[in-house]
Protein backbone atom coordinates (compact mmCIF):
# COMPACT_ATOMS: atom_id res chain seq x y z
CA UNK A 1 0.00 0.00 0.00
CA UNK A 2 3.10 2.11 1.38
CA UNK A 3 4.98 1.25 -1.88
CA UNK A 4 1.80 1.76 -4.07
CA UNK A 5 1.38 5.42 -2.35
CA UNK A 6 5.17 6.50 -3.35
CA UNK A 7 5.00 5.12 -6.74
CA UNK A 8 1.77 7.35 -7.56
CA UNK A 9 3.43 10.19 -5.99
CA UNK A 10 6.50 9.98 -7.96
CA UNK A 11 4.22 9.42 -11.19
CA UNK A 12 2.48 12.24 -10.16
CA UNK A 13 5.76 14.46 -9.87
CA UNK A 14 6.81 13.58 -13.16
CA UNK A 15 3.84 14.36 -14.83
CA UNK A 16 3.65 17.89 -13.20
CA UNK A 17 7.60 18.08 -14.02
CA UNK A 18 7.28 16.83 -17.27
CA UNK A 19 4.45 19.89 -18.17
CA UNK A 20 6.03 22.43 -16.48
CA UNK A 21 9.24 21.98 -18.73
CA UNK A 22 7.08 21.96 -21.60
CA UNK A 23 5.32 25.39 -20.51
CA UNK A 24 8.36 27.08 -19.87
CA UNK A 25 10.03 25.82 -23.46
CA UNK A 26 6.90 26.95 -25.44
CA UNK A 27 6.61 30.28 -23.53
CA UNK A 28 10.86 31.19 -24.65
CA UNK A 29 9.76 30.23 -28.22
CA UNK A 30 6.71 32.24 -28.49
CA UNK A 31 7.13 35.10 -25.87
CA UNK A 32 9.51 37.22 -28.20
CA UNK A 33 7.67 36.98 -31.08
CA UNK A 34 4.63 38.05 -29.78
CA UNK A 35 6.39 40.83 -27.66
CA UNK A 36 7.40 42.04 -31.21
CA UNK A 37 4.01 41.54 -32.37
CA UNK A 38 2.35 43.41 -29.25
CA UNK A 39 4.96 46.33 -29.45
CA UNK A 40 3.82 47.42 -32.75
CA UNK A 41 0.11 48.05 -31.62
CA UNK A 42 1.36 50.32 -29.13
CA UNK A 43 2.60 53.99 -29.05
CA UNK A 44 6.18 54.78 -28.93
CA UNK A 45 5.47 56.72 -25.74
CA UNK A 46 4.38 53.69 -24.19
CA UNK A 47 7.14 51.60 -25.64
CA UNK A 48 9.59 54.31 -24.04
CA UNK A 49 7.74 54.30 -20.97
CA UNK A 50 9.59 54.80 -17.60
CA UNK A 51 8.55 52.89 -15.36
CA UNK A 52 7.66 50.38 -17.98
CA UNK A 53 3.47 50.41 -18.68
CA UNK A 54 2.21 46.56 -18.50
CA UNK A 55 -1.20 47.08 -19.62
CA UNK A 56 -0.65 47.77 -23.55
CA UNK A 57 -3.11 50.67 -25.53
CA UNK A 58 -3.77 49.93 -28.79
CA UNK A 59 -3.00 51.39 -31.88
CA UNK A 60 -2.02 51.27 -35.58
CA UNK A 61 0.17 54.55 -36.08
CA UNK A 62 3.17 52.71 -36.63
CA UNK A 63 1.41 50.43 -39.86
CA UNK A 64 -0.48 53.74 -41.18
CA UNK A 65 3.11 55.55 -41.17
CA UNK A 66 4.43 52.35 -42.43
CA UNK A 67 2.58 51.99 -45.69
CA UNK A 68 1.93 55.87 -45.46
CA UNK A 69 5.53 56.32 -47.32
CA UNK A 70 6.75 59.37 -45.86
CA UNK A 71 6.04 58.01 -42.24
CA UNK A 72 8.63 58.50 -39.88
CA UNK A 73 12.06 58.62 -41.23
CA UNK A 74 10.22 57.60 -44.53
CA UNK A 75 10.72 54.40 -45.09
CA UNK A 76 9.71 53.01 -48.34
CA UNK A 77 7.99 49.84 -47.12
CA UNK A 78 6.26 49.07 -50.44
CA UNK A 79 9.17 49.16 -52.60
CA UNK A 80 11.69 47.05 -49.97
CA UNK A 81 8.75 44.32 -50.33
CA UNK A 82 7.76 44.53 -53.82
CA UNK A 83 11.91 43.86 -54.01
CA UNK A 84 11.58 40.94 -51.84
CA UNK A 85 8.82 39.59 -53.64
CA UNK A 86 10.48 39.66 -57.18
CA UNK A 87 13.71 38.53 -55.87
CA UNK A 88 12.73 35.44 -53.80
CA UNK A 89 9.86 33.91 -55.97
CA UNK A 90 12.31 34.44 -58.91
CA UNK A 91 15.15 32.58 -57.38
CA UNK A 92 13.36 30.25 -55.99
CA UNK A 93 11.48 29.32 -58.79
CA UNK A 94 14.82 28.95 -60.84
CA UNK A 95 16.46 27.42 -57.99
CA UNK A 96 13.88 24.50 -57.78
CA UNK A 97 14.32 23.43 -61.59
CA UNK A 98 17.87 23.52 -61.93
CA UNK A 99 18.43 21.94 -58.36
CA UNK A 100 15.36 19.12 -59.17
CA UNK A 101 17.57 18.57 -62.58
CA UNK A 102 20.58 17.93 -60.35
CA UNK A 103 18.62 15.89 -57.94
CA UNK A 104 17.14 13.91 -60.71
CA UNK A 105 21.01 13.11 -61.83
CA UNK A 106 22.07 12.29 -58.78
CA UNK A 107 19.35 9.93 -57.80
CA UNK A 108 19.01 8.01 -61.40
CA UNK A 109 22.20 7.89 -62.73
CA UNK A 110 24.87 5.85 -61.82
CA UNK A 111 28.72 7.63 -62.15
CA UNK A 112 32.06 7.39 -61.20
CA UNK A 113 32.87 10.62 -58.52
CA UNK A 114 29.33 10.79 -57.32
CA UNK A 115 29.33 11.45 -53.52
CA UNK A 116 32.91 13.38 -54.43
CA UNK A 117 30.54 15.71 -56.67
CA UNK A 118 27.98 15.16 -53.88
CA UNK A 119 29.90 16.55 -51.27
CA UNK A 120 31.42 19.13 -53.51
CA UNK A 121 28.42 20.55 -54.36
CA UNK A 122 27.55 21.16 -50.37
CA UNK A 123 30.66 22.66 -49.38
CA UNK A 124 29.68 25.52 -52.07
CA UNK A 125 26.27 26.08 -49.49
CA UNK A 126 29.07 26.42 -46.48
CA UNK A 127 30.93 29.14 -47.82
CA UNK A 128 29.86 32.03 -45.45
CA UNK A 129 27.71 34.90 -47.17
CA UNK A 130 30.17 37.16 -45.25
CA UNK A 131 33.31 36.11 -47.14
CA UNK A 132 31.63 35.48 -50.13
CA UNK A 133 30.66 39.12 -50.26
CA UNK A 134 33.62 40.52 -50.62
CA UNK A 135 34.84 39.26 -53.72
CA UNK A 136 30.80 39.43 -54.96
CA UNK A 137 30.85 43.11 -54.50
CA UNK A 138 33.96 43.46 -56.57
CA UNK A 139 33.16 41.21 -59.42
CA UNK A 140 29.62 42.41 -59.38
CA UNK A 141 30.22 46.10 -59.10
CA UNK A 142 32.42 45.40 -61.86
CA UNK A 143 29.92 43.34 -64.29
CA UNK A 144 27.70 46.22 -63.10
CA UNK A 145 24.72 43.96 -61.71
CA UNK A 146 25.50 44.94 -58.05
CA UNK A 147 22.29 47.21 -56.94
CA UNK A 148 20.02 45.23 -59.22
CA UNK A 149 17.11 42.29 -59.10
CA UNK A 150 18.85 40.54 -61.41
CA UNK A 151 22.63 40.07 -59.38
CA UNK A 152 20.73 38.97 -56.43
CA UNK A 153 18.65 36.83 -57.86
CA UNK A 154 21.39 35.06 -59.38
CA UNK A 155 23.37 34.84 -55.77
CA UNK A 156 20.33 33.34 -54.48
CA UNK A 157 20.10 30.94 -57.09
CA UNK A 158 23.29 29.84 -56.69
CA UNK A 159 22.84 29.34 -52.60
CA UNK A 160 19.63 27.80 -52.93
CA UNK A 161 20.78 24.98 -55.57
CA UNK A 162 22.93 22.67 -53.51
CA UNK A 163 20.34 22.52 -50.64
CA UNK A 164 17.85 21.56 -53.33
CA UNK A 165 19.84 19.40 -55.22
CA UNK A 166 20.39 17.34 -51.70
CA UNK A 167 16.53 17.37 -50.87
CA UNK A 168 14.75 16.37 -54.46
CA UNK A 169 17.95 13.63 -54.88
CA UNK A 170 16.30 11.71 -51.54
CA UNK A 171 12.66 12.33 -52.41
CA UNK A 172 13.49 10.83 -56.44
CA UNK A 173 14.99 8.16 -55.07
CA UNK A 174 12.10 7.10 -52.80
CA UNK A 175 10.55 6.66 -56.24
CA UNK A 176 11.14 2.98 -57.30
CA UNK A 177 12.77 2.76 -60.84
CA UNK A 178 10.09 0.83 -62.39
CA UNK A 179 7.64 3.70 -62.21
CA UNK A 180 9.45 5.64 -65.38
CA UNK A 181 10.96 2.49 -66.69
CA UNK A 182 7.31 1.10 -67.20
CA UNK A 183 6.16 4.34 -68.84
CA UNK A 184 8.44 4.20 -71.23
CA UNK A 185 7.90 0.75 -72.00
CA UNK A 186 3.97 2.04 -73.07
CA UNK A 187 5.70 5.00 -74.95
CA UNK A 188 6.55 7.61 -73.09
CA UNK A 189 10.27 9.46 -73.83
CA UNK A 190 12.20 10.02 -70.74
CA UNK A 191 10.97 13.71 -70.28
CA UNK A 192 7.34 12.44 -70.48
CA UNK A 193 7.68 10.15 -68.45
CA UNK A 194 10.00 12.44 -65.69
CA UNK A 195 6.72 14.97 -65.53
CA UNK A 196 3.68 12.73 -65.92
CA UNK A 197 4.72 10.28 -63.73
CA UNK A 198 7.84 10.56 -61.67
CA UNK A 199 7.14 14.61 -60.62
CA UNK A 200 3.78 14.28 -59.70
CA UNK A 201 5.02 11.48 -56.73
CA UNK A 202 7.70 13.66 -55.98
CA UNK A 203 5.50 17.08 -55.62
CA UNK A 204 5.63 17.05 -51.73
CA UNK A 205 9.58 16.60 -51.57
CA UNK A 206 9.83 19.36 -54.52
CA UNK A 207 7.37 22.08 -52.70
CA UNK A 208 9.34 21.37 -49.24
CA UNK A 209 12.21 22.13 -50.92
CA UNK A 210 10.83 25.41 -52.78
CA UNK A 211 10.05 26.69 -49.31
CA UNK A 212 13.30 25.84 -47.85
CA UNK A 213 14.88 27.71 -51.20
CA UNK A 214 11.91 31.22 -50.73
CA UNK A 215 12.62 30.87 -46.50
CA UNK A 216 16.57 31.18 -47.33
CA UNK A 217 16.23 33.78 -50.36
CA UNK A 218 13.49 36.07 -47.83
CA UNK A 219 15.41 36.32 -45.19
CA UNK A 220 19.71 36.61 -46.43
CA UNK A 221 21.09 39.70 -44.85
CA UNK A 222 24.94 39.17 -45.19
CA UNK A 223 24.97 39.43 -48.95
CA UNK A 224 21.99 41.18 -49.61
CA UNK A 225 23.14 44.21 -47.51
CA UNK A 226 26.53 44.80 -49.47
CA UNK A 227 24.61 43.50 -52.86
CA UNK A 228 22.15 45.82 -52.77
CA UNK A 229 22.70 50.10 -51.88
CA UNK A 230 19.04 51.58 -53.23
CA UNK A 231 15.38 51.27 -52.93
CA UNK A 232 15.41 49.97 -56.14
CA UNK A 233 16.80 46.86 -55.32
CA UNK A 234 16.73 46.74 -51.15
CA UNK A 235 15.02 43.95 -49.75
CA UNK A 236 13.68 43.92 -46.50
CA UNK A 237 16.05 42.51 -44.05
CA UNK A 238 18.41 44.84 -45.44
CA UNK A 239 15.21 47.73 -45.31
CA UNK A 240 15.01 47.00 -41.50
CA UNK A 241 18.08 48.50 -40.71
CA UNK A 242 16.65 51.80 -41.87
CA UNK A 243 14.99 52.34 -38.52
CA UNK A 244 18.19 52.40 -36.18
CA UNK A 245 20.20 55.68 -36.23
CA UNK A 246 23.39 56.43 -34.37
CA UNK A 247 21.67 56.14 -31.12
CA UNK A 248 17.88 56.18 -31.53
CA UNK A 249 15.98 53.42 -32.81
CA UNK A 250 12.02 53.42 -34.09
CA UNK A 251 11.56 50.34 -32.06
CA UNK A 252 7.79 50.72 -32.68
CA UNK A 253 8.30 50.86 -36.91
CA UNK A 254 10.53 48.43 -36.72
CA UNK A 255 8.30 46.05 -35.04
CA UNK A 256 5.25 46.75 -37.46
CA UNK A 257 8.12 45.88 -40.55
CA UNK A 258 9.35 42.93 -38.24
CA UNK A 259 6.02 41.26 -38.64
CA UNK A 260 5.28 42.30 -42.30
CA UNK A 261 8.79 40.02 -42.81
CA UNK A 262 7.41 37.33 -41.03
CA UNK A 263 3.94 37.02 -41.73
CA UNK A 264 4.58 35.53 -45.81
CA UNK A 265 7.41 33.07 -44.55
CA UNK A 266 4.48 32.04 -41.40
CA UNK A 267 2.12 31.47 -43.51
CA UNK A 268 3.78 29.78 -46.50
CA UNK A 269 5.25 27.51 -43.25
CA UNK A 270 1.88 26.78 -42.22
CA UNK A 271 0.58 25.33 -45.39
CA UNK A 272 3.25 22.80 -46.03
CA UNK A 273 4.41 22.32 -42.87
CA UNK A 274 3.86 18.24 -43.24
CA UNK A 275 5.96 17.92 -46.20
CA UNK A 276 8.93 20.62 -44.64
CA UNK A 277 9.34 17.58 -41.94
CA UNK A 278 9.28 14.63 -44.16
CA UNK A 279 11.88 16.89 -46.89
CA UNK A 280 14.00 17.26 -44.60
CA UNK A 281 14.20 13.92 -42.98
CA UNK A 282 13.48 11.39 -46.39
CA UNK A 283 16.40 14.25 -48.05
CA UNK A 284 19.00 13.34 -45.20
CA UNK A 285 18.46 9.44 -43.97
CA UNK A 286 17.42 7.82 -46.78
CA UNK A 287 19.89 9.43 -49.37
CA UNK B 1 20.37 8.95 -78.76
CA UNK B 2 23.65 11.18 -78.72
CA UNK B 3 26.18 9.12 -76.49
CA UNK B 4 28.87 11.55 -76.19
CA UNK B 5 27.41 13.93 -73.56
CA UNK B 6 26.53 11.71 -70.61
CA UNK B 7 22.95 12.65 -69.55
CA UNK B 8 23.64 13.12 -66.17
CA UNK B 9 25.74 15.62 -66.87
CA UNK B 10 23.47 17.44 -69.25
CA UNK B 11 21.08 17.10 -66.01
CA UNK B 12 24.12 18.59 -63.63
CA UNK B 13 25.01 21.19 -65.99
CA UNK B 14 22.40 23.87 -64.99
CA UNK B 15 23.81 23.21 -61.18
CA UNK B 16 27.77 23.75 -62.56
CA UNK B 17 27.32 27.05 -64.44
CA UNK B 18 25.51 28.97 -62.14
CA UNK B 19 28.13 27.82 -59.07
CA UNK B 20 30.47 28.60 -60.43
CA UNK B 21 29.84 32.04 -61.86
CA UNK B 22 28.98 32.89 -58.44
CA UNK B 23 30.69 30.96 -56.02
CA UNK B 24 33.37 29.36 -57.83
CA UNK B 25 34.84 32.33 -59.87
CA UNK B 26 34.19 35.27 -57.04
CA UNK B 27 35.97 32.60 -55.11
CA UNK B 28 39.35 32.56 -57.26
CA UNK B 29 39.22 35.99 -57.28
CA UNK B 30 39.51 36.34 -54.05
CA UNK B 31 42.47 33.78 -53.30
CA UNK B 32 43.91 35.89 -55.77
CA UNK B 33 43.34 39.19 -54.30
CA UNK B 34 44.05 38.28 -50.70
CA UNK B 35 47.97 37.51 -52.03
CA UNK B 36 47.38 41.75 -52.60
CA UNK B 37 47.72 44.28 -50.76
CA UNK B 38 44.00 45.02 -52.54
CA UNK B 39 41.94 48.27 -51.06
CA UNK B 40 38.17 49.30 -52.62
CA UNK B 41 39.88 53.32 -52.46
CA UNK B 42 42.97 52.36 -54.83
CA UNK B 43 42.40 49.98 -57.09
CA UNK B 44 45.58 50.37 -58.74
CA UNK B 45 46.79 48.28 -55.79
CA UNK B 46 45.35 45.16 -57.08
CA UNK B 47 48.11 44.38 -59.77
CA UNK B 48 50.61 44.56 -56.82
CA UNK B 49 51.44 40.56 -55.48
CA UNK B 50 52.77 40.66 -51.71
CA UNK B 51 53.08 36.74 -51.38
CA UNK B 52 51.41 35.51 -48.07
CA UNK B 53 51.84 38.41 -46.17
CA UNK B 54 48.69 39.39 -45.73
CA UNK B 55 48.34 35.54 -44.23
CA UNK B 56 51.40 36.75 -41.93
CA UNK B 57 49.70 39.87 -40.53
CA UNK B 58 46.98 38.33 -39.78
CA UNK B 59 48.40 35.16 -38.40
CA UNK B 60 50.31 37.74 -35.97
CA UNK B 61 47.52 39.85 -35.10
CA UNK B 62 45.92 38.89 -31.74
CA UNK B 63 43.04 40.46 -32.26
CA UNK B 64 42.71 38.07 -35.49
CA UNK B 65 43.46 35.36 -32.68
CA UNK B 66 40.92 36.40 -29.94
CA UNK B 67 38.03 36.60 -32.45
CA UNK B 68 38.79 33.16 -34.32
CA UNK B 69 38.80 31.50 -30.47
CA UNK B 70 35.88 33.57 -29.69
CA UNK B 71 34.37 32.01 -32.66
CA UNK B 72 34.98 28.46 -31.69
CA UNK B 73 34.14 28.50 -28.41
CA UNK B 74 30.90 30.30 -30.10
CA UNK B 75 30.32 27.49 -32.11
CA UNK B 76 31.34 24.92 -29.86
CA UNK B 77 28.64 26.23 -26.80
CA UNK B 78 26.14 26.96 -29.17
CA UNK B 79 26.01 23.29 -31.16
CA UNK B 80 25.88 21.34 -27.99
CA UNK B 81 23.60 23.17 -26.53
CA UNK B 82 21.05 23.25 -29.38
CA UNK B 83 21.93 19.68 -29.32
CA UNK B 84 21.09 19.14 -25.49
CA UNK B 85 17.76 21.21 -25.46
CA UNK B 86 16.54 19.66 -28.99
CA UNK B 87 16.60 16.72 -27.74
CA UNK B 88 14.93 16.99 -24.56
CA UNK B 89 12.67 19.31 -26.37
CA UNK B 90 11.60 16.71 -28.68
CA UNK B 91 11.30 14.15 -26.06
CA UNK B 92 9.28 15.91 -24.31
CA UNK B 93 6.87 16.96 -27.26
CA UNK B 94 7.05 13.12 -28.07
CA UNK B 95 5.23 11.93 -24.46
CA UNK B 96 2.73 14.17 -24.90
CA UNK B 97 -0.70 12.53 -26.16
CA UNK B 98 -3.20 15.27 -26.43
CA UNK B 99 -2.15 18.65 -28.62
CA UNK B 100 1.05 17.27 -30.13
CA UNK B 101 0.83 18.82 -33.65
CA UNK B 102 0.09 22.20 -31.90
CA UNK B 103 3.53 21.71 -29.95
CA UNK B 104 4.83 20.50 -33.40
CA UNK B 105 3.65 24.01 -34.68
CA UNK B 106 5.16 26.04 -32.49
CA UNK B 107 8.37 24.23 -32.92
CA UNK B 108 8.66 25.41 -36.07
CA UNK B 109 8.17 29.18 -35.38
CA UNK B 110 11.89 30.21 -34.74
CA UNK B 111 12.95 28.50 -38.36
CA UNK B 112 10.92 31.08 -40.54
CA UNK B 113 12.78 33.57 -38.73
CA UNK B 114 15.07 35.66 -40.50
CA UNK B 115 18.58 35.63 -38.73
CA UNK B 116 18.29 39.81 -38.84
CA UNK B 117 15.18 39.40 -37.46
CA UNK B 118 16.42 37.26 -34.18
CA UNK B 119 18.57 39.68 -33.64
CA UNK B 120 16.64 42.83 -34.18
CA UNK B 121 14.09 40.65 -31.54
CA UNK B 122 16.64 40.09 -29.07
CA UNK B 123 18.29 43.11 -29.65
CA UNK B 124 14.89 45.07 -28.10
CA UNK B 125 14.09 42.49 -25.23
CA UNK B 126 17.72 42.66 -24.37
CA UNK B 127 17.91 46.39 -24.70
CA UNK B 128 18.89 48.06 -21.29
CA UNK B 129 16.39 50.91 -20.94
CA UNK B 130 12.81 49.47 -22.78
CA UNK B 131 13.86 45.64 -23.00
CA UNK B 132 11.27 43.05 -21.83
CA UNK B 133 14.16 41.80 -19.53
CA UNK B 134 14.95 44.86 -17.85
CA UNK B 135 11.57 46.08 -17.27
CA UNK B 136 10.57 42.37 -15.78
CA UNK B 137 13.46 42.51 -13.77
CA UNK B 138 12.67 46.16 -12.48
CA UNK B 139 8.87 45.65 -12.19
CA UNK B 140 10.19 42.43 -9.86
CA UNK B 141 11.77 45.16 -7.84
CA UNK B 142 15.64 44.94 -8.68
CA UNK B 143 16.61 48.89 -9.47
CA UNK B 144 19.61 48.12 -11.42
CA UNK B 145 19.23 47.80 -15.20
CA UNK B 146 21.67 45.35 -16.32
CA UNK B 147 23.85 46.56 -19.37
CA UNK B 148 22.57 43.29 -21.54
CA UNK B 149 24.10 44.71 -24.79
CA UNK B 150 26.79 47.00 -22.95
CA UNK B 151 28.81 45.12 -20.74
CA UNK B 152 31.40 42.30 -22.70
CA UNK B 153 29.87 39.31 -20.98
CA UNK B 154 26.17 39.82 -20.87
CA UNK B 155 26.11 40.82 -24.52
CA UNK B 156 28.22 37.32 -25.26
CA UNK B 157 25.22 35.79 -23.42
CA UNK B 158 22.26 37.71 -25.40
CA UNK B 159 23.77 36.77 -28.19
CA UNK B 160 24.34 33.20 -27.60
CA UNK B 161 20.80 33.11 -26.47
CA UNK B 162 19.23 34.79 -29.88
CA UNK B 163 21.78 31.56 -31.67
CA UNK B 164 19.93 28.84 -29.91
CA UNK B 165 16.71 30.51 -29.82
CA UNK B 166 17.08 30.69 -33.70
CA UNK B 167 18.74 26.99 -34.53
CA UNK B 168 17.39 24.67 -31.04
CA UNK B 169 14.07 23.97 -33.28
CA UNK B 170 16.07 22.01 -36.11
CA UNK B 171 17.27 20.19 -33.40
CA UNK B 172 14.35 19.33 -32.11
CA UNK B 173 12.06 18.99 -35.17
CA UNK B 174 14.70 16.29 -36.80
CA UNK B 175 15.01 14.27 -33.61
CA UNK B 176 11.30 14.13 -33.19
CA UNK B 177 11.09 13.23 -36.68
CA UNK B 178 13.76 10.22 -35.18
CA UNK B 179 11.25 9.65 -32.55
CA UNK B 180 8.26 8.85 -34.49
CA UNK B 181 10.20 6.85 -37.26
CA UNK B 182 11.42 4.73 -34.57
CA UNK B 183 10.03 0.94 -33.57
CA UNK B 184 8.48 0.21 -31.02
CA UNK B 185 9.28 -3.30 -30.45
CA UNK B 186 13.05 -3.06 -29.05
CA UNK B 187 11.94 -0.72 -26.78
CA UNK B 188 9.42 -2.97 -25.02
CA UNK B 189 11.32 -5.83 -24.95
CA UNK B 190 13.80 -4.24 -23.39
CA UNK B 191 11.25 -2.76 -20.74
CA UNK B 192 10.72 -6.47 -20.26
CA UNK B 193 13.98 -7.53 -19.69
CA UNK B 194 14.42 -5.17 -16.79
CA UNK B 195 16.14 -2.24 -18.32
CA UNK B 196 15.95 0.75 -16.43
CA UNK B 197 14.73 3.56 -18.62
CA UNK B 198 18.04 5.77 -18.38
CA UNK B 199 19.44 2.34 -20.05
CA UNK B 200 16.76 1.91 -22.75
CA UNK B 201 17.89 5.27 -23.59
CA UNK B 202 20.88 5.06 -23.49
CA UNK B 203 21.43 1.89 -25.44
CA UNK B 204 18.76 1.69 -27.63
CA UNK B 205 16.68 5.49 -28.44
CA UNK B 206 19.76 7.17 -28.76
CA UNK B 207 21.74 5.05 -30.90
CA UNK B 208 18.80 5.12 -33.37
CA UNK B 209 18.73 9.04 -33.12
CA UNK B 210 22.05 9.14 -34.11
CA UNK B 211 21.80 9.64 -37.85
CA UNK B 212 18.93 12.37 -37.28
CA UNK B 213 21.42 14.33 -34.83
CA UNK B 214 23.86 14.05 -37.29
CA UNK B 215 21.61 15.64 -40.03
CA UNK B 216 20.41 18.50 -37.85
CA UNK B 217 24.44 19.08 -37.28
CA UNK B 218 24.86 19.25 -41.08
CA UNK B 219 22.01 21.72 -42.27
CA UNK B 220 23.85 23.36 -39.57
CA UNK B 221 26.54 23.34 -40.16
CA UNK B 222 25.87 24.82 -43.38
CA UNK B 223 24.87 27.85 -42.20
CA UNK B 224 26.97 28.40 -39.15
CA UNK B 225 27.86 31.78 -40.15
CA UNK B 226 24.11 33.00 -39.84
CA UNK B 227 25.21 34.16 -36.63
CA UNK B 228 27.09 37.30 -38.53
CA UNK B 229 23.48 38.80 -38.53
CA UNK B 230 23.07 38.31 -35.24
CA UNK B 231 25.54 39.81 -34.03
CA UNK B 232 25.94 42.47 -36.55
CA UNK B 233 22.72 43.91 -35.16
CA UNK B 234 22.75 43.23 -32.01
CA UNK B 235 26.39 44.02 -30.82
CA UNK B 236 28.09 45.20 -34.23
CA UNK B 237 31.07 43.89 -32.76
CA UNK B 238 31.28 45.73 -29.77
CA UNK B 239 31.37 46.88 -27.28
CA UNK B 240 35.33 47.05 -27.40
CA UNK B 241 35.39 43.96 -29.89
CA UNK B 242 33.95 41.55 -26.74
CA UNK B 243 31.63 39.87 -28.87
CA UNK B 244 33.60 40.36 -32.37
CA UNK B 245 33.70 37.31 -34.11
CA UNK B 246 35.54 36.07 -37.51
CA UNK B 247 32.76 37.34 -39.89
CA UNK B 248 32.24 40.79 -38.33
CA UNK B 249 35.90 41.16 -38.15
CA UNK B 250 36.13 40.24 -41.70
CA UNK B 251 33.24 42.51 -42.72
CA UNK B 252 34.56 45.54 -40.83
CA UNK B 253 37.97 44.90 -42.51
CA UNK B 254 36.42 44.69 -45.97
CA UNK B 255 33.85 47.23 -45.91
CA UNK B 256 34.35 49.78 -43.42
CA UNK B 257 38.54 49.92 -43.74
CA UNK B 258 38.40 48.99 -47.17
CA UNK B 259 41.44 46.36 -47.09
CA UNK B 260 40.11 43.93 -49.47
CA UNK B 261 42.76 42.13 -49.57
CA UNK B 262 43.42 41.55 -45.81
CA UNK B 263 39.90 40.53 -45.22
CA UNK B 264 39.59 37.85 -47.99
CA UNK B 265 42.42 36.77 -46.48
CA UNK B 266 40.09 36.46 -43.33
CA UNK B 267 37.43 35.55 -45.68
CA UNK B 268 39.40 32.29 -46.72
CA UNK B 269 40.00 31.24 -43.01
CA UNK B 270 36.30 31.33 -42.12
CA UNK B 271 35.65 29.32 -45.29
CA UNK B 272 38.03 26.70 -44.20
CA UNK B 273 36.55 26.69 -40.97
CA UNK B 274 33.18 26.16 -42.51
CA UNK B 275 34.20 23.45 -44.84
CA UNK B 276 35.79 21.28 -41.58
CA UNK B 277 32.48 21.65 -39.51
CA UNK B 278 30.49 20.64 -42.78
CA UNK B 279 33.10 17.59 -43.63
CA UNK B 280 33.55 16.70 -40.02
CA UNK B 281 29.23 16.20 -40.20
CA UNK B 282 28.78 14.53 -43.50
CA UNK B 283 31.21 11.65 -42.82
CA UNK B 284 29.91 11.41 -39.23
CA UNK B 285 26.36 11.65 -41.11
CA UNK B 286 27.44 8.41 -43.66
CA UNK B 287 28.84 6.39 -40.51
CA UNK B 288 25.67 6.71 -38.34
CA UNK B 289 23.92 5.86 -41.57
CA UNK B 290 25.99 2.53 -42.55
CA UNK B 291 25.83 1.30 -39.09
CA UNK B 292 22.34 1.20 -39.16
CA UNK B 293 22.14 0.03 -42.73
CA UNK B 294 20.38 3.03 -44.23
CA UNK B 295 22.98 3.32 -46.95
CA UNK B 296 21.97 3.60 -50.34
Amino acid sequence: MDRNQAHRNRRRMLKGLHFVGLFLVMSIICIPGLWIILNSFRPTVEIMAKPPVWNPSFTLDHYRAMFGGAGQGGVPVFSYLWNSIVISVTSTGIAVLIGMSGGYAFARYKFSGKSGYFVGLMLFRAVPGVALSLPLFIVFAKVGIIDTHFGLILVYVAMNVPFTIWLTDGFFRQIPKELHEAAEIDGCTRWQAFWKVEFPVARSGVASAAIFAFLTSWNEFALASQLTRSVGSKTMPVGLLDFTAEFTINWGGMCALAVLMILPALILTFIVQKHLIAGLTFGGVKG
Amino acid sequence: MRRRIPEWFVLLMPAFIVIAAVVLIPLIFSLYSSFTPYKLTRPSTLWTWIGERNYERILTDWKFWAAFGRTILFLTIALNLELIFGLGIALMVNKVTWGQRTLRTVLMFPMMFSPILVGFQFKFIFNDNVGLVNNVLQSLGSDAALPWLVDGKLAMFSILFAEIWMSTSVFAILILAGLFAMPRDPLEAAKVDGCTPWQSFRHITLPFLMPFIYIAMTIRSLDVARAYDIVQIMTGGGPARRTELLWTLMSRTGYVDAKMGLANAMGYVSILLSIAFTIYFFRKLSAARAELGMGA
